[in-house]
């Protein structure tokens, strides 16, 4: 396994288990790019907080910073890391245990 | 000790190799205890098989090895990645008799890939792309 895979996966999983991020992220996933002022008014946090958990989370990779209106900095969410995420709970969610009940309950029939 | 890149899994069954195989490589098998809702399957290597769910969920499959009674392999998308997304796993059935029943060995590996740096740029570039075409729409729409 390439060694760099679950350092991406955990980065994605530690920003997910903080619930200040979780709603940033939320928020960047379901209404697009968006300054610290425009989540601010969005989510119940100053936006100092916001400001350093956006931060935090460009660090990772998990959000990059583009240039927007009036010389004010957008975050936008990068997906690449999520999909990287979503493989490790892919093979945690794949139901083989279940799957081979059922075949041999069908067979058994 | 990394995460898991397969799944393995053994068990053993009381009937033999050739109704286990017909269990998994034919319509009526995999779309009775794979797929609840039915399923489709043109059965050689590069043929492929979709399964679908009473949920409304469906799996599409490709088929790389047929090795009637003994080796069953395909690859299939890995859920939750967007369906354009070039990483799939792959799920190979083995049967070895064993008495009068069947020793049947499932192994889905591929869970550890990385997206291929062509596909990450690719896919950047598509939501890069998106945003500036609705920049161009707007231009367009401002110059009517």
């Amino acid at each position: 396994m390439p060694p760099d895979i679950e350092a991406i996966a955990e980065q994605v999983f530690v920003a997910l288990a903080d619930p200040t991020r979780r709603g940033i992220l939320a928020a960047l996933a379901s209404g697009g790019p968006a300054t610290a002022t425009d989540l601010a008014d969005r989510l119940p946090i100053t936006r100092q907080a916001i400001a350093k958990h956006l931060n935090l989370l460009a660090d990772a990779g998990l959000v990059t910073a583009e240039p927007g209106e009036r010389r004010r900095v957008r975050y936008r969410l990068r997906s690449a890391p999520m999909q990287v995420a979503q493989q490790f709970l892919a093979v945690l969610a794949r139901d083989w245990d279940g799957r081979l009940d059922a075949l041999t309950d069908h067979l058994g029939r | 000790m990394g995460f898991p890149d397969r799944i393995e899994r053994t068990v053993e069954i009381a009937h033999p190799p050739a109704k286990v195989w017909a269990a998994l490589t034919t319509a009526g098998g995999l779309g009775t205890w794979f797929g609840d809702k039915g399923a489709t399957i043109d059965l050689r290597p590069g043929g492929t098989a979709q399964m679908t769910w009473t949920s409304g969920d469906q799996a599409d499959m490709r088929i790389e090895r047929v090795e009637e009674p003994r080796v069953f392999g395909f690859t299939w998308h890995i859920y939750g990645l967007p369906a354009d997304d070039s990483r799939r796993t792959y799920v190979e059935f083995t049967l070895e008799p064993v008495g009068a029943g069947t020793r049947l060995t499932v192994v889905e590996s591929g869970f550890a890939q990385l997206p291929d740096d062509a596909h990450r740029k690719a896919y950047d570039g598509n939501t890069e792309g998106w945003a500036s075409e609705l920049g161009d729409l707007v231009d367009y729409l401002n110059a009517a």
